[in-house]
This record gives structure tokens, C-alpha cells and sequence, in this order.
């Protein structure tokens, strides 16, 4: 019987074992940050331990990074930043420090550099490594116990998932873009309808999307519980990694077309699971609660908790209209905003801000907005400016500042206040994700453009 | 890691489903370089609402936590388990946990415990009627439901073994991986 993408990586790793223990896996590609190694390197420290493949690893700083120079500096976020370039040196792990050009958000630089290849493993401490598995990897997030683990090991001790396959069927209405398909697929399958399985995304839609749109497709997996997403590699794969600097060349790159061209799953393949979405369906995306499920169509209303049938349900949606301060009923674009976020290891590549330049040239945020755009990384920032997109932002009133995490999760000093609105290209609308008492709203970055416009949520060309 | 064989105590009941990493220890927080020292950030912006479940009286004390589905969704902060730990909770009882969180939990001896739903909202009565419940991971039961966990990880938490070391028992096998598979990319080269 034939064998699933996620099943041919899996077998492709397995560490022959002791009786009665999970599975050894293989880590073709360990990525490090700030945030969730200090802990792991001093276990190593303690245990007398040394990170067993350097070649294997590598650490940027993301997470806490000034993004600007507006804002004093944080001396917690510091001394972390210095412990990781301390453990980095100690351990002789290599290191892209901010200022390096190559620094950038851990998910954003991987891909860009080539490292990020088809049928590798790759893991990282933080739960957004599932973004990689858009070039056809098995990557997923890990705690900082298992960082350590695979600092010493390589290896990681893992229960085999179940699979889902998510299909979407038809064509997509013009305009929707991948976080609309992403948003749209979590509403469906529930913030966890993936837990315990590894997703795999088909359909036309998917074959036909770009890499940057493959990436933020697999980047929201965790938001829908999956700890992987995966897409088959094809031609789009193969065209964004060659020449990329950590790509294979000459009859390597060849060897490698050979192995990769085997990796999509087999005819005859079956998975655990799998549901069927209608993209003919799909329009822009907007969510209105306090987790990624909680979304719908920019032409629709904040949904009434009285219609929702189970009770969890119910008294969720209800705490979240609370705190988001909305009421059911109310139309999308009736919503008005206070800021704009455009960045994230979910939209901060060269095409999300090629996207949101495009519907923002020649015009103006609004007034009552306060609008920023943060690159991805070093390299996409770098790529813009030669493009000119930081003249058209900044020309339109946007702020356009260095990569990082920024806003995301608001670790450095890009946050929300308490009881601002945002209307977000990142991951997350936790209640205090952006900053405590924030209300954030995700979008895609044509929406999030637009919205800054029109200071209410809007699409390209309605401003 | 901490060792787990049986806990006996009153049980503090957070019934909501969805209760993210976030929730449990915001991001602020996560700046620090230490394991330790998080107890007292848990649930740091819920704990300001005086209604919030965790700051009654009767959830003084405790060390079970019976929450709702999907416990621990969101990021893959090991800082959100120690701080459960921290605060004094040696397990959490729920119909179903993130996969991220979980594996955490499990890692440092705070035993995520997965029973039906049904059974959770039984648990959460006899909580809520002051009775004390025991977890009992040698027999494998909470409150006297059976509950499963495999015997691999059953067996590191009751001796609160440590992992890297087992695996590096394993470091032939892995070596022999090694020989025979050539890593696809270099860090060092790129």
C-alpha cells in the first residue's frame, strides 16, 4: 500500500531503538532563538553535556528585537539576546545576530536561505515551525526540554501522529488570498480539529499558490491544533529553492530533484482523516474572537453566541465578544481600527508586502490610524527597498520598520494598549497577545492595507 | 525532572475550553533565563479579575487542575507548564490538551491526565462539592477513572528520569543513522 508525504518523512528518520521506547526521529534542522533555548543550554551546561551537531543548528534573535529606535532600551530583552550570543559561542552554534543581514524571523529566514528542503525534519522552540513543512519538510514546534534534547541527541522521542488530509476543492474567488484559505479551513476544522495529527493541504488552489502563500498556509497549522502542516514539493518547490544559498548545486541539485520528486504521496495512500473544503465559497477573512476559529467573511456580521449549540461554545464566544468589545450583529466593516500590523513569520515575505504596497500606493492611512510594516527578515526588508516599497509605505503614512517579531506577540516594545484595535497579518488573536487588554483581529495583508486606508475593515479597492 | 506517583488534594476548576499558553503566562514573562520563579505569573491578567476561578478560596491550595478541551493550545512556552508547576499543580485533568503542551508537561513531571469530557464535568462536580480527589499514575486513575498513558513515559515520570540520558544510551544507533544518512544542509556552509 502506498504511503503518505508525512509518512515517507517519518519512516525516513526513524533512529533504530530500544524495545518499548516511542520513536527516535532523526533532526535534519534544529533552529534556535532567544526565547526558548537559555534554559536548554544551561542543562547542557549542567549535565556536561555539548550540542551534538552544530552543523545542524542554528540561532537567530527574533522574538524580543527593537524593531526601531523610538523606544528605550529593554534590559531584560537584552541580557536574553546576550545569553543566546554567549550559549551560541560556547557551543560553537552558529549564530545570525541582529546587524548580521541574514537575521530575520526564525520561519522567514530558514525558507530564504535554502535551508528549509523537501523530506527534511526540522524542529525549533516555537510552535510556528510548522510553517516549513510548505516545501514538503516534517517540521514542528517544541518545548524547551526538547530543545535540549535535540541539542544533545539530534534526535526527538515522538508518538507517530495521526494524518488529516485537507483538501480544498475549486477555484478560489479573486482576491482571496492564502490566509484567507487558512483562516477559512481553522474556522472549519475548529481550534482542535488538528491535535494529535499532521496536516497535509491538496487541492488546485494549493498546487497553483505561490511558496510565500504555501508558507503561511502551513504556518497556522498549531492555530487549527495541527503541530505539522505539509505540502507535496512540485515545480514551485524546486524553483523557489534553486540557487538559494544553502540549496544543492550541480549533480547534487539534480540528486536531490531525484529524491524530492518521490516524496508526494502515493495514489493509493490513505489518510486518518480528511475534510473537504469548498474555496468557491471562501471570501476575505476577518476574525472577530479571541482565537483563530473565531472568524468570518469580511461580508458578514459578529456572530450572536445565542446560535451557537454547545454550551462551551457559547459561554466562549460570549467572554470573547466581552473582550473584544463587540456586539452580535454588527456588520465587519462597521468595525473600526486603531492600528494596522503587517508582518509575521505568517505575512511578512517579500509577497505579502508587495501585496499591501499595491493597494496602498498613492493613497493615505487613515488619520485615526496608527499603521505599521515589519519585514520578515534582514533579506525581505533588503529586497523592498530595492523594489521601492518602503517609499510607497511610508509615503502612504505606514511606519516601516526593522525585521523582527514585533507585534506578533509584542515581546519587544511594538504592543498594543489596552482596549486598541488591530487589525493584524499575524497568528494569533489571544486575548492580550498584542499587548494586555489589545483586540486583535487577523487578516491577510491585503485586507490589513486596505483597513488601514479606509480606518475600518476593508478590501482593495473599496478605498 | 520531578518524580510522580500519586497526588490526593482538592482540585481548583477552570471549565473553559481553549485556555492558550498565552493565557497561562503572557509573554512578558517568558524574558526570563531561569526555569524557575513563574508561579507567580500564572494566569497574570486573568488572576486581576477577582471573579477568576483560580482566585477563590476554595482553589487555595490545590495541586489538580480539571480544565476544559484543548488545554494548553498555542505556543510551545515550556514556561506555561512550569508555572502551573511552580504554583504548586502536579497535574491537570481535561478532556483533551495542545500536542506541544502536553509533551511539556510531560517532560517535567507535570502529568497531563485525558479522560472523556463527561467525566471531567464529574470530577468538576465532586470538586466543586469540596470532595478530594487522588491521581494515581501507578494505577493508571484520576478520581477512579482509568485514564491511559503509555508505559515508556509512565515509567519516567514515577522515576522522574532523565531523558537526554536515556538517549544517549541510544548514541551507537544514532551514529549508525548518521553514517548511513548524509545530512541534506550544513549551518556552518551556507
Amino acid at each position: 500500500m502506498g504511503r503518505t508525504l508525512f509518512e515517507k518523512v517519518w519512516d525516513s528518520h526513524l533512529v533504530g531503538h530500544a524495545e518499548g521506547r516511542p520513536a527516535l526521529l532523526y533532526v535534519d534542522l534544529h533552529l534556535v532563538h532567544e526565547v526558548t533555548s537559555p534554559q536548554a543550554f544551561e542543562g547542557l551546561r549542567l549535565a556536561g553535556r555539548r550540542v551534538r551537531r552544530p552543523d545542524l543548528t542554528l540561532a537567530t534573535m527574533d522574538h524580543n528585537v527593537a524593531t526601531g529606535d523610538d523606544t528605550p532600551p529593554d534590559p531584560l530583552s537584552e541580557q536574553q539576546l546576550d545569553a543566546l550570543a554567549r550559549n551560541c559561542a560556547e557551543f560553537e552554534v552558529p549564530l545570525y545576530a541582529t546587524g548580521n543581514g541574514r537575521e530575520g524571523i526564525v520561519h522567514v529566514i530558514g525558507p530564504e536561505l535554502g535551508l528549509t528542503q523537501p523530506g527534511m525534519t526540522i524542529v525549533c522552540g516555537d510552535s510556528h515551525t510548522s510553517t516549513h513543512g510548505a516545501v514538503g519538510a516534517l517540521a514542528f514546534g517544541i518545548g524547551t526540554s526538547e530543545v535540549e534534547h535535540v541539542l544533545a541527541t539530534q534526535t526527538l522521542s515522538q508518538r507517530k501522529p495521526h494524518s488529516l488530509r485537507v483538501r480544498f476543492d475549486g477555484d478560489a474567488p479573486r482576491g482571496v488570498t492564502a490566509k484567507d484559505l487558512i483562516l477559512a479551513a481553522i474556522g472549519r476544522l475548529g481550534v482542535d480539529g488538528g491535535v494529535g495529527h499532521v496536516i497535509e493541504y491538496a487541492g488546485p488552489v494549493i498546487e497553483q499558490l505561490s511558496m510565500e502563500g504555501r508558507l503561511t498556509i502551513c504556518n497556522m497549522s498549531i492555530e487549527a491544533g495541527a503541530r505539522a502542516g505539509m505540502i507535496a514539493p512540485d515545480e514551485t518547490t524546486f524553483a523557489y529553492l534553486e540557487g538559494r544559498p544553502a540549496a544543492p548545486q550541480g549533480a547534487a541539485w539534480e540528486a536531490a530533484l531525484d529524491r524530492w520528486r518521490a516524496l508526494p504521496t502515493d495514489g493509493d495512500a490513505t489518510f486518518d482523516r480528511e475534510v473537504v473544503i469548498d474555496v468557491a465559497a471562501i471570501r476575505s477573512q476577518v476574525t472577530w474572537g479571541t482565537n483563530p476559529g473565531m472568524v468570518v467573511s469580511i461580508d458578514g456580521a459578529v456572530p450572536d453566541p445565542a446560535a451557537l449549540t454547545d454550551a462551551d461554545d457559547r459561554a466562549a464566544a460570549e467572554r470573547a465578544l466581552v473582550y473584544m468589545d463587540l456586539e452580535p450583529g454588527t456588520p465587519i466593516r462597521e468595525i473600526e481600527v486603531d492600528r494596522v500590523f503587517i508582518g509575521s513569520c505568517t505575512n511578512s515575505r517579500i509577497e505579502d508586502l508587495r501585496a499591501a504596497a499595491a493597494v496602498v500606493r498613492g493613497k493615505q492611512v487613515h488619520p485615526s490610524v496608527r499603521a505599521m510594516v515589519v519585514p520578515g527578515s534582514a533579506q525581505v526588508k533588503a529586497q523592498a527597498e530595492t523594489e521601492g516599497l518602503d517609499s510607497i509605505f511610508t509615503a502612504a503614512g505606514f511606519e516601516w520598520r526593522r525585521a523582527g517579531c514585533s507585534m506578533c506577540l509584542g515581546m519587544n516594545p511594538d504592543i498594543l494598549l489596552p482596549g486598541e484595535r488591530c487589525a493584524s497579518t499575524s497568528n494569533r488573536n489571544f486575548e492580550g497577545r498584542q499587548g494586555a487588554g489589545g483586540r486583535t483581529h487577523l487578516v491577510s495583508p491585503a485586507v490589513a492595507a486596505a483597513t488601514a486606508l479606509a480606518g475600518h475593515f476593508a478590501e482593495a479597492g473599496e478605498v | 525532572m520531578k518524580a510522580f506517583t500519586t497526588v490526593t488534594s482538592r482540585a481548583a476548576v477552570l471549565d473553559r475550553p481553549d485556555v492558550d499558553t498565552d493565557q497561562i503566562i503572557p509573554k512578558q514573562f517568558l524574558k526570563r533565563i531561569e526555569r524557575t520563579g513563574f508561579g507567580e505569573f500564572l494566569f497574570f491578567d486573568w488572576r486581576k479579575d477577582p471573579v477568576f476561578e483560580l482566585n477563590q478560596p476554595e482553589a487555595q491550595g490545590t495541586r489538580i487542575l480539571l480544565a476544559g478541551r484543548n488545554f494548553g493550545c498555542g505556543s510551545s512556552r515550556e514556561h506555561a507548564p512550569w508555572a502551573l508547576q511552580d504554583h504548586g499543580f502536579d497535574t491537570v485533568i481535561a478532556p483533551s490538551f495542545g500536542d506541544i503542551f502536553r509533551q511539556n508537561s510531560l517532560k517535567i513531571g507535570l502529568l497531563p491526565v485525558e479522560l472523556p469530557a463527561e467525566q471531567v464535568h464529574e470530577l468538576m462536580a465532586r470538586a466543586r462539592a469540596g470532595e478530594e480527589l487522588t491521581v494515581d499514575l501507578e494505577a493508571r486513575t484520576a478520581g477512579g477513572f482509568p485514564f491511559e498513558l503509555d508505559d515508556f513515559q509512565r515509567e519516567c515520570l514515577l522515576e522522574g528520569l532523565d531523558e537526554v540520558g536515556l538517549t544517549l544510551r541510544e548514541a551507537d544507533g544514532i551514529a549508525a543513522y548518521e553514517a548511513a544518512n548524509a545530512a541534506p544542509i550544513s549551518t556552518l556552509t551556507v
